[in-house]
């Protein structure tokens, strides 16, 4: 039996007809006339009928002349995602095309292209996809794109944000999107932050941010910067949160009048620049407590090490000595925080005095996931184990701030 | 009317709260608030999404004419993340499952092998993921009224309309049973009979949410020549009759107005026309307001616009429902014109402008240009359905039991699987273990046989929202007659009395009764207690209070000093006395002590000072 034939089964003495959807849990899972679906034993089962082909829609929108010129480049996630009617899951398998069939309005804002580097699960993604999408976004703005959109699931977005940020210089916006509530119920987060996305795509900012419902209402997108955004909730629409700086800029809707602010960077800052090379030995561990020091040991022959430590930048005293075997072995380990908020300072307690003795460079106010990108990138381009430090304690894409805001 | 002549077929579907303790996909209580204590609120827009098969639902389709598709909703500190539509479900909740299959079992039903929870497409703001999730459960049941049960669904309520487009998120998630019968009912009586028997089943659960709102029923009405329309959300089942012989005269009056368009040779031309300049000088007011005014001629359609179809309603009021989902207040027809501020003269210009004949109607609807020109193509669109009579249609119940169209009949397109929730198996095992209470209509004989009460009492508890309570009150071993006549007439002469009975927790009206059943207070003294329950106070401590029995000596001592201020009184009456003295001792005791106990102690001092 294959989905879509027509089925009749015996039950409670009468016959149903029906239509065969899959198999589940060894039961064959029927609609029936009014739509419902059941499950019942594949011996009570007939096929009557073969499946009716299914039409598959392709196209349905048409691009306006005299438009904007916009990518979109899509990585797959849930504002690209469609229910698998046979495995019941939700799964990526939308193309750029299929975006914007699925977010109308979007013609009206610009002439798009579109790529797919790839069409994942965002816990999928690798270096050598942000290796590719960098390139693909550079190619495109070398093209001439005025804005460029990234479709991405929204799980790891802010990590392929961050390491974009520092692949890419970008002289347009480049904004990463996504959907918290699949595009295919009513509700989905997906048409609202789309537009805004698009409306971002085509202002006057210029880096790399994230675009994505401001408040649990429909009321405005929140424009983060691509290294200091995070996500900070599992489900809800506005998990995404800027840490220890403002946000970007808004765009409300339905207007979508994009609104930036004093520090977000503008459009044509900048000339295009690739420097897509990173190091993939590089790691991210957090320090807890009765944390055994063999977990360190065994990060030797990386390149590189982040440790989100606790509070200002700690971990046991008996971590110390682990750490600085690895730094001596030619290992580069930066302390973060697993605060997320605030700075790193190993100047105030003892174990970490111990740390920067150790020779762990201390990784200011930076995330630890940005500070993990970084590293891999820095790592990617510099061998010189000062140059590496000297970088790593620089602001390079807004990633690292000098005075911690008060946020009052 | 001759309602088997007519062929007249009805089923109905009942959807009924379940009085779980948790909602259906969620862990939140199912407990209804005022929206005014509400602690958030939020807003969303909805769109129509294809179907799993790539289809828009055609109801759903409708829905989007609207203009502005904001919903606003109230969430409260027993509310969460689900019913915002920000967190997945939770499984479905095994006791909402327990409870839909226990009812199956009573109908004689079979249960599927499989539950699949599937999502239906509503996006009227009512739910705020624009579905609502709903699993058939079980199918194929008879019941002695006649009826066949089709289905049993189990569904989560929808969220309740505060007003407008505002709506509050306590409702939501609620579990509620669908019943569905087969269209077996042939007269409205047997509507309601079916209706009222299913209802009985569903309370013999003592599981099921109670008063206002907690019982809806659609029903499906058709006639031979008509066709299937449903009706949605008829709450009293004393109007359930009424509706169906309304819905039946509606449908016999369309029929007969097709006759006569089709003997008139009638009809409706595919285009309108702007008629706002006729109006540049109207007097009246909503005209004078239209940016736009847009005309249709119907041609051969006089009089038969203003035809009353059902008490109250005409075509012209069918037709002005289809112009309402785009927004517009509603139309003009030359049936009704001259009137509301428009002149003869007016009517007559249009009338010419449009090139109307004797025989013809023209209707007008004015607004906004965008807002006139949806309402004159679904004007166009259901004065062409005239032709067919009765349109398949879903429509809601106004008071007195006619109806008003709200949207076309949706079809399966609305229906895709629910990923988030799994599958539920049902097991032989399961099924077998499952109980069926015992019914209302046994309750009633067995109170009446076994309680000794009164056979109305009988009848009363049975069908009382407070029956589980009453029942455990006689496992713990309070009299039938004090928990009866507690839980009936002390109730309800309190509630009337401005006493907020409802927040009475069954524990502490059982904890009461078994003070007053343990001699710790005085039957008489329950109403007094009682309200000082309810304004907070635990039934102990009120007893202490308001109330806190009297012992046997100082009662003896009571009565004494009032026997001996009465003594002539006494002398002179003998035991005659006893009646007016009763009343004193009452009420200085203030219903501290049984009224038994002072008339025994009574007649004892009595008879010692005679």
């Amino acid at each position: 039996m294959d989905s879509g034939d027509r089925v009749s089964c015996s039950y409670a003495g009468s016959m149903l007809e029906g239509t065969y959807i899959t198999k589940r849990d060894g039961k064959a899972v029927i609609k029936l006339g009014n739509g419902y679906n059941i499950g019942v034993s594949f011996d009570a089962v007939t096929k009557t009928g073969d499946a009716e082909k299914r039409e598959v829609v392709k196209g349905g929108f048409t691009q306006e002349e005299g438009l904007p010129d916009l990518a979109i480049v899509s990585t797959g996630g849930t504002i690209a995602s469609k229910i698998d009617y046979r495995t019941g899951a939700v799964t990526s398998q939308f193309e750029a095309e299929d975006i914007m069939r699925a977010i109308p309005g979007l013609a009206s804002i610009g002439n798009f292209t579109s790529h797919v580097p790839a069409t994942i699960l965002s816990e999928n993604m690798t270096a050598s996809i942000w290796r590719e999408l960098a390139s693909t976004i550079y190619s495109e703005i070398e093209s001439g794109v005025e804005g460029v959109i990234v479709t991405h699931g929204t799980d790891t977005m802010s990590y392929s944000a961050a390491a974009v940020s520092f692949m890419l210089k970008t002289p347009v916006p480049v904004v990463f999107v996504g959907s918290q509530r699949s595009a295919d119920r009513p509700s989905s987060d997906n048409l609202m932050n789309g537009l805004c996305s698009a409306a971002a795509a085509v202002s006057d900012l210029g880096e790399v941010s994230v675009v994505m419902h401001g408040t649990s209402s429909d009321d405005y997108c929140a424009i983060h910067r691509g290294t200091r955004v995070r996500k900070m909730h599992t489900s809800r629409r506005d998990a995404f949160r800027t840490l220890d700086m403002d946000i970007l800029g808004k765009v409300d809707y339905p207007s979508l009048k994009v609104s930036l602010n004093k520090h977000a960077g503008r459009r044509g800052s900048f000339e295009p620049e690739l420097h897509a090379d990173l190091e993939e030995k590089v790691g991210l561990v957090q320090f807890y407590p009765g944390m055994n020091p063999d977990l360190i040991r065994s990060y030797d022959g990386y390149a590189g090490l982040v440790v989100a430590g606790s509070g200002l930048g700690h971990t046991s005293s008996a971590c110390i000595e682990p750490l600085r075997e690895l730094v001596s072995s030619g290992t580069t380990v930066v302390m973060t925080s697993q605060c997320l908020n605030g700075r790193v300072c190993d100047r105030v307690y003892d174990t970490g005095r111990d740390l920067i003795e150790a020779g762990v460079i201390e990784g200011v106010d930076m995330l630890p996931e940005v500070a993990m990108v970084k590293l891999m990138w820095v790592l990617g381009m510099e061998d010189d184990k000062e140059k590496v430090r000297e970088l790593m304690l620089s602001d390079l894409r807004g990633e690292l701030g000098g005075c911690t805001p008060h946020g009052l | 009317m001759d309602y088997k002549k007519l062929g007249l077929k009805a089923g109905i579907e009942i959807h009924q709260q379940l009085n779980t303790k948790e909602k259906l996909f969620c862990h939140c209580p199912t407990l209804l608030r005022d929206a005014e204590e509400r602690n958030g609120e939020f807003f969303r827009y909805l769109r129509a999404t294809e179907s799993e098969m790539g289809k828009i639902d055609r109801a759903a389709e409708e829905e989007m004419k609207k203009e502005n598709r904001a919903y606003t909703y109230y969430a409260y500190d027993t509310t969460c993340l689900v019913e915002n539509d920000e967190e997945p479900p939770a499984p479905m909740n095994p006791e909402a499952i327990e409870l839909s299959m226990t009812l199956a079992k009573m109908l004689g039903m079979t249960a599927v092998e499989q539950i699949h929870v599937m999502r239906k497409l509503v996006i009227d703001g009512s739910n705020t993921s624009g579905f609502q999730r709903t699993a058939l459960v079980a199918l194929n049941g008879k019941i002695p009224a006649g009826a066949v049960i089709e289905s049993i669904c189990l569904e989560e309520e929808a969220a309740q309309r505060v007003e407008g487009d505002i709506f509050s998120l306590d409702r939501l998630g609620i579990p509620l049973a669908e019943i569905t019968t087969g269209p077996d009912m042939k007269t409205p009586e047997e509507v309601k009979e079916v209706a009222a028997y299913i209802g009985m089943i569903l309370r013999s659960t003592g599981r099921v949410k109670r008063g206002l709102g907690t019982i809806r029923q659609d029903v499906n009405i058709s006639i031979r020549e008509g066709a299937r329309v449903e009706i949605k959300g008829v709450q009293d089942l004393s109007l359930i009759e009424e509706v169906v012989k309304r819905e039946v005269l509606r449908q016999v009056n369309l029929l007969e107005i097709r006759a006569e368009l089709i003997r008139r040779g009638a009809s409706v031309p595919e285009d309108y026309t702007d008629v706002t300049s006729v109006f540049s000088e109207t007097g009246s007011s909503i005209l004078k307001k239209a940016k736009t005014i847009l005309a249709v001629n119907l041609r051969g359609f006089a009089g038969l616009v203003g035809r009353e179809v059902q008490p109250g309603r005409r075509l012209g009021s069918e037709i002005s429902d289809y112009a309402k989902k785009c927004g517009v207040g509603g139309l003009f027809h030359t049936d009704e014109l001259p009137a509301y501020g428009v002149t003869e003269e007016e009517v007559a210009a249009l009338r010419s402008f449009v090139g109307a004949a004797d025989d013809d109607c023209v209707i007008i609807v004015a607004d906004k240009k965008k807002r006139a020109e949806c309402a004159i193509s679904q004007i166009i669109k259901r004065s062409k359905m005239a032709f067919e009579g009765v349109p398949e249609e879903t429509r809601k119940m106004l008071e007195e039991g006619s109806t008003a169209y709200m949207r076309p009949l949706p079809g399966a397109a609305r229906m895709y699987p629910e990923t988030d929730v799994f599958p539920v198996e049902i097991t032989g095992e399961y099924w077998d273990s499952l109980e069926i209470p015992e019914l209302l209509t046994a309750k009633e004989e067995r109170f009446k046989n076994e309680l000794n009460l009164d056979a109305a009492v009988a009848k009363q508890m049975a069908y009382s929202p407070r029956m589980p309570l009453f029942e455990r009150m006689i496992r713990e071993g309070i009299k039938a007659n004090l928990a009866s006549r507690t839980l009936l007439a002390t109730l309800r002469e309190l509630y009337r009395d401005g006493v907020d009975t409802y927040s009475l927790s069954d524990d502490s009206l059982l904890e009461l009764l078994k003070l007053v059943e343990g001699g710790k207070a005085a039957k008489e003294a329950i109403p007094d207690l009682i309200r000082a329950i309810s304004k907070g106070m635990s039934p102990a401590d009120a007893v202490e209070s308001v109330a806190p029995g009297i012992s046997e000596e100082e009662l003896t001592g009571i009565i004494q000093t009032i026997i001996g201020e009465r003594k002539d009184f006494i002398k002179e009456q003998g035991m005659r006395s006893l009646g007016p003295l009763m009343g004193v001792v009452m009420k200085e005791a203030r219903g501290r002590a049984d009224g038994k106990v002072i008339s025994e102690i009574l007649k004892r001092e009595i008879q010692s000072v005679l």
